[in-house]
Formats: structure tokens, sequence, C-alpha cells
């Protein structure tokens, strides 16, 4: 009973970590872009374009590298887009970010049903058109062991191994995001321009370029994770894909404070939620009782306000966010 | 990265580290820069007086590489310069400390200062470098900071110190100061001076921007005034005294304009008792307005003097029911303003206060709206009589058109938006708004600041008349001329305390401008 | 910026401007998929306003953008981005539901309908003072927090409309059908009791509401002193703090109003065609009323404009999708995608270009100097 509950329960670790993969890329691009100072609402639409754009060239040339690859460049392009329309032309980051994911959810399915005809997705992918998990070395040997096997063994056959490599990238990229942050003279500059352009500026350094090279990086992230969902999680562009999840990478970002390993453990958190919802339909919980698929998957939104309204902690985003950087004397 | 002790010292050899000639600076219709010329002697603690407006901002701007000058040269060190962006100023050696700081609050000293200057990708080698350096510096220099401290803990003086440090750490041998004191007690002033001195037998060439005589006195080896956007006077510190430099200062002994004639003050109207207003956490708090006291009287002006950022501002704020007192009270007629009781500006004007604000761009005058909307702002309620709660178009314009008539707004134009009118038209707009709303007290901020002369002598005619009808009014102005023009009595701020009231009769140019500058 | 470009220009020519450029991008990917964009734009014209039935569809679409566009601009002039029209529109659809199903056994249908009617602008309201609130007195970002308020108000439709308002018996997520005659009245219905005959459409008496909450938004942003706070607020709030007013205050009553009309919005839909509250009525139209609140510069006049060539889009765009094998509807969403682009994000991107012929046009027909 107990080994089963116990199993039952690291399968949905194991959800977790493939729930929680895209949202974890899509916050850390986020991380980039906020910190720099320009807000973005459009995680969602480069996502969604990067997933198509992954499974497109994965089905049109049988690749899944040359899908990532495409993945990314429709997503910088996108974000550069973005960052001409805040950053050059001191536009409303709002309205910009917005007007890309509508952008996206119309032009992926109207491009999707002009080269494949199939309602605005894609074909279904074949194997070798995708990412594979990848499993570990020994995964049998290990589950099989007595006493170890079923209680830690599990956790490294299931929850560890199996994963294919945009999950490893993911949590690589979290790493990867606070080090170039918090120890690179790149990440000095970048989070200097998010909190007060004005010294930077003074130091003699562009803030323009300084956003343009953040807003590239979000777009590097979007795109790994409009890939993953596409070819990597998934077999082939569907359309709304996306469901919203760059809306709670989003949420995901404000509830972390804009620090990498909170906002990952926020991902974690949410993706365990998005894990669990459909696990716990008519399950009688302990005290709780019937608890709704919707109920738990609203958790995300609900947090955040509650977050944002500071009931519970403050979210403090970086100074200087959302203002576009005029000289001024 | 950092240019050496030695190249420092070399550049003794050079006589002057900055010498402009026929600088000029325009915007718009505002000549900022006429005609500088300006030679700094290397090694020299050299300082620029002048007052607000003077156009001290403007050149300073142009030496870091913020404007790019109209014309004129720019050569430093004997070698001439185009600077035309920060990163050149920086690289032709100049460093420059801010009035408002450039310092982003949640990072540490360190990286604070290393900032834009790391001089490598791994911020951890970065640091040990620039620790290294600064270890030296702080010894040379007598520059003690805790390099690991976050700069918001820091009090103002500290913050200031480290702004200093982070200019020597990138190298600069000019040192450009702006307005330093302002933000500083009286001891991190005297603190500032010691590390001043230290940096100019050190080498460093200071450049002092200030309009505090005292500093000037108590620093400075050469002294230049400006006045109107020009430089009008170049002395050796030793040669002069404050009196003269105050009156190069100010340009004009008293003008007798014949517009003030004798007022007739009536009752008490208003008494401030020991006003004071902190504002801050308890560890950094400051003192914008401390135990300030006065009576003001029916159908008089009382003048509040004083340069801007010594709390006039916040006293009139206070006066506005805008904030409320931390201690002391306001009291006009029965009511008592406190910290327990505070007023609304709302409450405020129903006591009988009108308030013209000393910003109309940000708080008198929306500027998006037309000239028929912006004269009603805060008196909608009494435009909307005839039918509840609609604004009638046409009877704002026939408001509108009647008062621009009476106060000589031009054009004459209730349609056109705010924002079109002249300095001088925007300003008549707020005073015929909150004159027009027959007040008994009459807070007026800079009541001409930007105005052209025709509308300042039609104002200060204005201001007497609501005077002479009774009206009790507290004029706050950092132009002396408008002060001694108009008060019967005035009162001068300094550091967010008065520094006295003196009678008419007893007030010169000279004895203000030395009170309003800290002296006396 | 000086915009030292009359106002015929500014107002007029610019946002021409700037939806053509969104039309030429548009067409340049109509052609990249294969298709003439020029037939595309017969279609789409001739679809929207030519066909059997179509004038009324397009009404009937537009009818939706108008309060979801008076919506997001009530809020704009107090300087706030209310992106929640969506999920304001859904709950006040909810609220519009949940009255019509506990009135209509007991009361006679018109009495259903005219208390319904608040009902819906009351609980969009009240979507909308809660990302309000939150913004005054606890300083939340309210473009997180309305686009939060969206997704709790789309779990709350699916949870109740597949849980305790479903239809009973009924599988899919949606109420019960209201009771005869609670519903607003479609034109063609109306207009044939006087004896005219017009096409079949959905459009109803809720495009004559939509009408009177132009005028009414009109009079309420220009003529009354709330408005004239609410315009103040947008541009300062130091400004409107000295005139004595509360900036908390405004900020609230303006997103309590935006809601109330987003709510409106359900009218349409619900009372209108649908006669019962189904999942996802909003379709996406909380959106769109940001783009034509955009292209319409928060203007009633423009916005009833804009919700006209948004109508037409979105019916012409059904007609384009029937016509040619390879649109779908989803084209319309990427217009109206670049049409936010053009007009919100990039509006004064061609200011410069358009200032320099006005400048070349005005000095040579003045001669040469």
């Amino acid at each position: 009973m107990a080994a089963e509950l116990w199993l039952q329960f690291v399968l949905a670790l194991d959800a977790t970590i493939r729930m929680s993969t895209p949202l974890i890329l899509c916050a850390m691009a986020g991380i980039f872009s906020e910190r720099s100072g320009i807000i973005d609402i459009s995680l969602e639409g480069k996502m969604l374009l990067s997933a198509f754009a992954a499974a497109s060239l994965a089905a049109l040339t049988g690749s899944a590298v040359i899908g990532l690859a495409g993945a990314i460049i429709t997503s910088v392009l996108f974000s550069l887009l973005h960052g001409f329309a805040c950053i050059t032309h001191k536009g409303n980051q709002v309205v910009s970010g917005l007007a890309i994911n509508i952008l996206a959810s119309g032009l992926t399915v109207t491009i999707g049903f002009a080269i494949f005809s199939q309602g605005g997705q894609t074909p279904f992918l074949s194997r070798d058109q995708r990412f594979l998990p990848l499993e570990l070395p020994f995964t049998e040997t290990i589950e099989s062991l007595p006493v170890i096997g079923p209680s830690i063994g599990v956790i490294y056959s299931e929850v560890i191994s199996g994963h294919n490599i945009l999950v490893w990238l993911a949590f690589l990229a979290v790493i990867v995001t606070g080090y170039v942050l918090f120890r690179t003279t790149f990440g000095l500059r970048l989070r200097a321009v998010g909190e007060k352009p004005e010294a930077v500026d003074t130091a003699g350094i562009s803030v323009s370029w300084m956003r343009y090279k953040a807003v590239i990086l979000a777009g590097i992230l979007c795109g790994m994770a409009g890939a993953y969902l596409s070819i990597a999680h998934g077999g082939g562009f569907v359309r709304e894909m996306t469901a919203g999840k760059g809306y709670i990478a989003l949420a995901a970002m404000i509830f972390g404070n804009w620090r990498p390993v909170p906002v990952l453990l926020a991902c974690l958190m949410f993706g365990f939620l998005e894990a669990i919802a459909a696990r716990l339909q008519g399950v009688d919980l302990p005290l709780i009782g019937q608890v709704s698929t919707d109920l738990i998957l609203v958790l995300p939104y609900v947090l955040t306000v509650i977050l944002l309204a500071g009931f519970v902690g403050r979210a403090v985003p970086p100074r200087a966010i959302g203002v576009p950087y005029v000289k001024e004397r | 990265m950092t240019v050496t002790h030695q190249q420092a010292k070399g550049r003794d050899t050079v006589p002057f580290a900055i010498s402009l000639r026929g600088v000029e600076k325009t915007f718009g219709a505002v000549r900022a820069n006429h005609n500088i010329d300006l030679d700094i002697s290397t090694g020299d603690i050299h300082g620029i007086i002048g007052e607000n407006g003077a156009g001290k901002s403007t050149l300073v701007s142009i030496l870091y590489g913020f404007y790019q000058a109209d014309a004129g040269t720019i050569s430093v060190f004997g070698e001439e310069k185009t600077l035309r962006s920060t990163a050149d100023a920086i690289a032709a050696g100049i460093g420059m400390v801010h009035q408002h700081f450039m310092l982003v609050p949640t990072f540490t000293v360190l990286e604070n200062i290393i900032l834009g200057h790391e001089g490598t990708d791994s911020l951890a080698k970065g640091f040990e470098a620039a620790r290294v350096e600064l270890a030296q510096l702080a010894t040379r220099y007598g520059l003690d900071v805790d390099l690991d401290a976050i700069i918001e803990d820091f009090p103002v003086g500290l913050q200031q110190r480290v702004e200093i440090l982070k200019a020597l750490y990138r190298g600069a041998n000019i040192l450009i100061l702006d307005e330093p004191t302002g933000v500083l007690t009286p001891q991190e002033t005297d603190q500032l001076f010691d590390i001043l001195r230290a940096l100019k037998e050190q080498g460093v060439t200071i450049l002092l921007i200030t309009h505090k005589l005292r500093e000037i006195m108590a620093i400075t080896d050469h002294v230049s005034v400006m006045r109107g956007g020009e430089m009008v006077a170049h002395k050796r510190r030793s040669d002069t005294t404050p009196e003269e430099l105050a009156e190069v200062m100010v340009g004009r002994p008293v003008r007798t304009d014949g517009i003030w004639h004798e007022a007739n003050p009536g009752q008490i109207v208003l008494r401030a008792e020991n006003l004071e207003l902190t504002a801050g956490m308890s560890a950094k708090s400051t003192a914008l307005v401390s135990d300030v006291s006065f009576a003001l009287k029916a159908g008089e002006i009382l003048g509040i003097a004083g340069v801007s950022g010594n709390g006039q501002s916040e006293l009139l704020e206070l006066l506005a029911g805008i904030r409320a007192p931390s201690n002391g009270s306001i009291q006009i007629g029965g009511r008592h303003v406190t910290a327990e009781m505070p007023a609304t500006p709302s409450e405020i004007k129903s006591l009988g206060i009108a308030h013209v604000p000393e910003d109309r761009h940000s708080t008198g005058l929306i500027l998006p709206f037309t000239a028929a909307e912006t004269i009603i702002l805060g008196y909608e309620d009494k435009m909307t009589g005839r039918t509840a709660g609609w604004l009638d178009p046409e009877e704002l314009d026939e408001h509108c058109a009647g008062l621009m008539q009476d106060f000589d707004v031009r054009p004459p134009d209730p349609s056109l938006k705010s924002n079109l009118f002249s300095g001088g038209n925007q300003q008549k707009i707020v005073l015929a708004r909150e004159m027009s709303a027959a007040p008994s007290i009459l807070l007026v901020g800079q009541a001409t600041r930007g105005v052209d002369i025709g509308a300042i002598e039609f104002i200060h005619k204005q201001l007497i008349a609501m005077r002479d009808k009774g009206c009790a009014i507290i004029l706050v102005s950092v132009e002396l001329d408008e002060i001694l023009t108009l008060s019967d009595r005035i009162m001068v701020m300094n550091n967010g305390s008065s520094m006295g009231i003196i009678d008419r009769s007893e007030a010169d140019a000279r004895a203000i401008g030395l009170l309003m500058a800290g002296v006396g | 910026m000086e915009q030292k470009l009359p106002r015929w220009i500014d107002i007029g020519l610019l946002p021409v401007i700037n939806i053509l450029a969104a039309f030429i991008v548009a067409g340049v990917i109509i052609a990249l998929i294969g298709e003439n964009p020029f037939a595309a734009l017969s279609v789409l014209v001739k679809g929207a306003f030519f066909y059997k039935g179509a004038l009324g569809y397009t009404l009937f679409y537009a009818t939706n953008f108008i309060f979801t566009g008076l919506a997001v601009a009530v809020a704009f002039h107090a300087s706030l981005f209310n992106i929640g029209g969506e999920g304001q529109a859904m709950v006040g659809g909810l609220g519009l539901g949940l009255v019509a199903l506990l009135l209509d056994p007991l009361l006679p249908p018109l009495l259903v309908v005219l208390i319904a009617i608040p009902a819906a602008v009351i609980f969009g309201a009240f979507w909308g003072v809660i990302p309000g609130w939150l913004q005054a007195k606890r300083g939340s970002h309210i473009v997180i927090t309305t686009i939060m308020f969206n997704f709790i108000a789309a779990s709350l439709m699916v949870w109740l409309l597949a849980g305790m308002l479903m239809a009973p018996g009924q599988m899919s997520p949606e109420t019960r059908s209201f009771a005869d005659g609670v519903a607003l009245a479609q034109f063609h219905t109306l207009v044939s009791y006087v004896g005219l005959s017009v096409s079949k459409s959905p459009l109803n008496l809720s495009f004559i509401i939509a009408l009177v909450a132009c005028v009414g938004v009109w009079v309420l942003i220009w003529r009354t002193r709330l408005g004239y706070v609410i315009r103040a607020t947008g541009h300062s709030e130091r400004a409107v703090i000295y005139a004595g007013h509360s900036p908390a205050k405004i900020i609230i009553i303006t997103m309590a109003i935006s809601g109330g009309l987003a709510g409106l919005m359900a009218l349409n839909e619900i009372l209108g065609v649908q006669q019962r509250v189904i999942l996802n009525f909003t379709s996406g139209y909380g959106f769109t009323g940001i783009a034509v609140a955009l292209m319409g510069r928060n203007h009633p006049i423009g916005i009833l404009l804009a919700s006209l060539l948004f109508g037409a889009l979105y019916q012409g765009g059904a007609e384009l999708d029937f016509e040619f094998q390879t649109i779908t509807r989803e084209m319309v969403l990427m217009i109206q995608g670049l049409i936010i682009l053009f007009s919100g994000a990039l509006a004064y991107m061609f200011t410069p270009m358009v200032a320099r012929v006005f400048a070349s046009y005005i000095s040579s027909s003045k001669g040469v100097d």
C-alpha cells in the first residue's frame, strides 16, 4: 500500500519535471528581459511561434536539431521586434507584448494550415524527428535491487532518467542564468540597467545595447521552451498548444522575485500542480475530500495575485522596469 | 585601467587642466551658456558660483559629455577635445559627482564602483583586482569605505564618498562636484572638505559648482561667478570677500519699482508653531523642515527667501495640506493642523486658502488639457452648479474667457491646450484660477519662474492688489529681486530652518544674500 | 516630442497609415502562403458587407467590440491598462446567467431581462474592481493582476458550467436555455413586425445598447466632473492630489466602470443569440477590445469606427475561410496582432517620415525661399 503510494508520488515528481521544463526556460527568459528593464508579456507568443517553427522544420527536414535551431531563430527575431518597439521606439511594452501574443496565435495557424493543411497543426512527428528521452545507464539493475530499488532506486530510474536533452538544458539554463547574472560583468551591467539606467549611462555604457542583448537572450530561451513543447515533450504542433504556460512562467518569475533559484522552485511548484491536477480527479483526499481539477489548475494564478497584493511577502521588480530610458538632464 | 598617480603628477607641467573658449549652448529660445571663457589651473580647487538658472548645470553637462556645445572649444590639459559622450569625458580624465547620485541602490559599494570598468568578464576577478586598487586609493586619499555594504543603507555623506571614489577609480584627474553639499549635514560637509583638500594634495584638480558662499570661501583657490548664462567674474579667492561675491551673483542693487506701497496688515490669520517635517526611516531621516514658526497677518505679504532645496517647497506643501507635519502645528482660524489631525488639500481649500504650486507643469496645470479645463482644476464643483455633475463646455469657455481677460492671458483662447501657452501665460492661468476663488490666504510658490518681464510686472501688481484687498500672502521665491519687490516681511530659510524674519525696512540684497547662502 | 503636426494628421492620417502598414504586412504573408492578397481583400470586403446577411453579422460582431473597446478606453483615460476585459465579460455573463436562471420561472421575461442587464454590469464591474483596488491600495501592477484574473475567470466558468450550473441531463458545459422571451430581440425579427424584411443575422438590440453606451461614455468622460477627474488622474496624479482628490478612489471607480462595460458584452452573445451561458462565449473579444481602443484613440467615435473595421474583419474572415482553401479564421487574429503592433507599440514610427513629407510639401507650396 505504502509502496504503491510512494510509486505514485515518484511518478508525479517525474511528471512535474516534464511539466516544469517549458516554464523554467520561459521564466529564465523573462528574468533576463525584465532584469534589464523591459516588461515581457510575450513569452507566451514567442513560445508558441517557436513551437510551430520547431515542429514544422522537424517535419520538413526530418531533423529535430534543425527544428530546435529554427525555433531559437524565430524566437530571437520576435524578441528583436519587441525590442525594436520598446527600446528604439520607446513604445508601450505591454502593448507590444500583447501584439506579439495575438499575432502568434494567428500566424502559426495561418502558415501551418498553408503548409500542412491539417487544421493548423503539423503532422505527427516520428521518433527521429523529435528529441527522445535519454535513458541513463543501469536503471533496470538499480530498480531490481532489494529494498533500495523500490524506494530510492525508482527516483533514479523514473525521475532522473528518461528525460530528453531539453529538460537537462532547462536545468542547466538555471545555473547559467544565475552565473551570468551574478558572476559576470555582463550580468552586473544588465542588473544595473534595470535598476538605475542613469548609473550605467554615466559610466559610458549604452543602455539600449544592453537591453537588446537581454532581449536576445530571452529569445533564445523562449525558443528552447517552444521546441521542447512540440518536438520533445509532444509530437508536433497543435494550435494554441502553449495553453497559457507563458503566463504561468510570468507568474513564476514574479513569485520567485526575479531570482533564478526561487523562480525555479516556483516553476516546479506550478509544474507539480499541473502534474497532479488530472491525477487527483475523483480521488478522496484526507480532510479536503474531492478537489476539482480546475481548482488546482487555477492555483498558480491565485497565488500570484495574493503575492502581488503584498499579503504574503513582497514582489520587488527591478526599479526601472517598464520605463523607456530617456537621457534627461 | 586607472590613470596612475605618476601620470597625474606629470600633468602638473600643463598650467590649465581645463580651458574653455567661447562656449555656447542654446535650448530653443533660452541661451543657457553664452560666450563662456574659463581657465581652471591644474591642481586647483576652482569654484563656480551663481544663482539658480545661471547656467552652471548646463556648463557642467557639457564638460561631462551629456550635451555638446553649440560653439567654442574645450581643452583638457592643453589638448583640444570633443566630448561627444560620457565615455569621452571619462577617457579625458574628467570625473563627475552628480547632484543626484548615479548609484544603484541595491548594489554594494564595490559593485557600484567597478560598474562599467570591470576590466574582465569574470566578476570575481574584477572584484579582486579592484579591491587592491581601491585599498591603494583609500590610503592615498583617505577615502575609507566598507566595500561590501549596500548603497541604500548608507547615509548621504557616505554615498557621496562612494561617488568620489568611483570617479577616481575611473581615472579622473579632474573632479567635478555639482552642488555637493545640498544634501549634507554640516559635519558631513566638513568631512567632504577634508577629502577635497587631500585630493588636491595628490594633484587632482577640482571644480566645485555651488551657490553657497561659505563653501567658496572655505575651500576654493579661485572662483568664477556665473549670471544669466555668462561668466561675469573670475577672482582669486584670497582677493575677494563674500559680500563682493554676493553682489556679483545677484547682479544689481535693489530695484525700486514703485509697485510696492505701504501695507495695512490686520488680524493674524495663520500661525505656524515649531513646524517640523522629517522624512525617511529613523536611521537615515532628514529634517526637511525644522522648527519653523511664524505668524501671518491679513493684508500682508510674507516673503520666504532661500535657495531652492532648503525646505521652502516642503513648507508650502505643509501649509497646503499636501503633506502632514511630523511635529508642530499650523493654526488657521479655529483649526489646528497637526500630525495627529492632518488636513487634506480640499479641507485647506474650504478654509479659504488657495495655492499656486511651485511647479506648474507637474502640479499646477494639466498640460494636455485646454485652458478652459485647466482653469477649473480643483474647483470643478463650482462649475457644475447649473446641472448637477455636468460640465457645460460653453459655461467653461465663458468662465475661462472672463478670467483670461481679467488676467491678460494671451492668446485669450480657452480652447488652446495648456502646454501651448508661454510660461508667463501659463502662470497667469494658474494665478487667475487661484485668485478668482477670493481666498483669505494665498500660498504662492515661484510666482514668476520662467516668466517673461512683461508678465512678471503684471503678476506682481496682481499680488499687491490682492494684498490690498486684505488677502494674506505667503510668497516663496528663489528670486531675491521678487522677494524684495513684494514682501512686507521676509523670512529666510536655510537647511530647513528659518534664519529669522526681518522687516522690509531692514532688508537689503547683501544681508539677505548672505542669509540665503548660509552665512551669518 | 514636439508634435508640430496639425491635428488632422495626428488623428486622421497617422492611424490610417498604421492600419495600412498592418494590412500590407498581412498582404505579404498572404502572398507568401500562395494566395492573391487583392483577391483576399475583395472577398473580405464582400463577405463583410455585401453578401446576404453579411452586414448584420458585421454589426453583430462590432457590438461586442464596442463594449470591450469602451471598457479598455475608459480605463486608459485614467492611465490604467485593463487587459482583463475578457474575464470581466465572462463574469458579467455569469451574473446575467445566474439572474436569468433564478428568476425566469418566477417573473415575466421582460422583467427578467431588465434585471439581468444591470446584473451583467455589476458582476463585470466587480471583476474589474478587485484588480483596481489592488492597484490603488496595494500597488499591484494592474496589467499582471488583470491577466491573472482572466485565467481565474475562465477556470471559474469551467468549474461552474461543467458543474452545478450545467443543464441537467446534458454532457456539454453550458446552462439550460432561458425561458422563452428572456432574450434581446434580433433585428430581422423586429423589423418584420413593421412589415419590412431584412436578411437573417444575429444582430440584436444589444447593438442599440452599445450605441447608447458610446454616447454615455462620451458624456461621462468629457461632460461630467467625474470624467474630468478621471482624465486628470490619467495625466498627473500629483496635480489631482493638489486639486484635492484621491487618486486611489478614482482608480477604483474607473475600473468599476470599465469592468461594467465589458460585462455588457455578455448581453450580445447570451441574450442576443445563445439564450444560455456557454463556455468561452467571449472568444477573445476582450483582447480585440484593446486593439479597438488603441486604434480608436480611446474616443467613442474612433472606437465605433474601429469596431466596425474589426467586425468586418471577423465576418469577412469567416468568408475568407470559406472561400479560400489555404486561409482559416486565424488570419483575422494575425491581422489583429499586426494592427495592435502598428497602432499601439509602433504608433509613432511613421511620424518622422510623415513630418518630413509634410514639411517639404509646405515649403514647396510656399515657393522656394
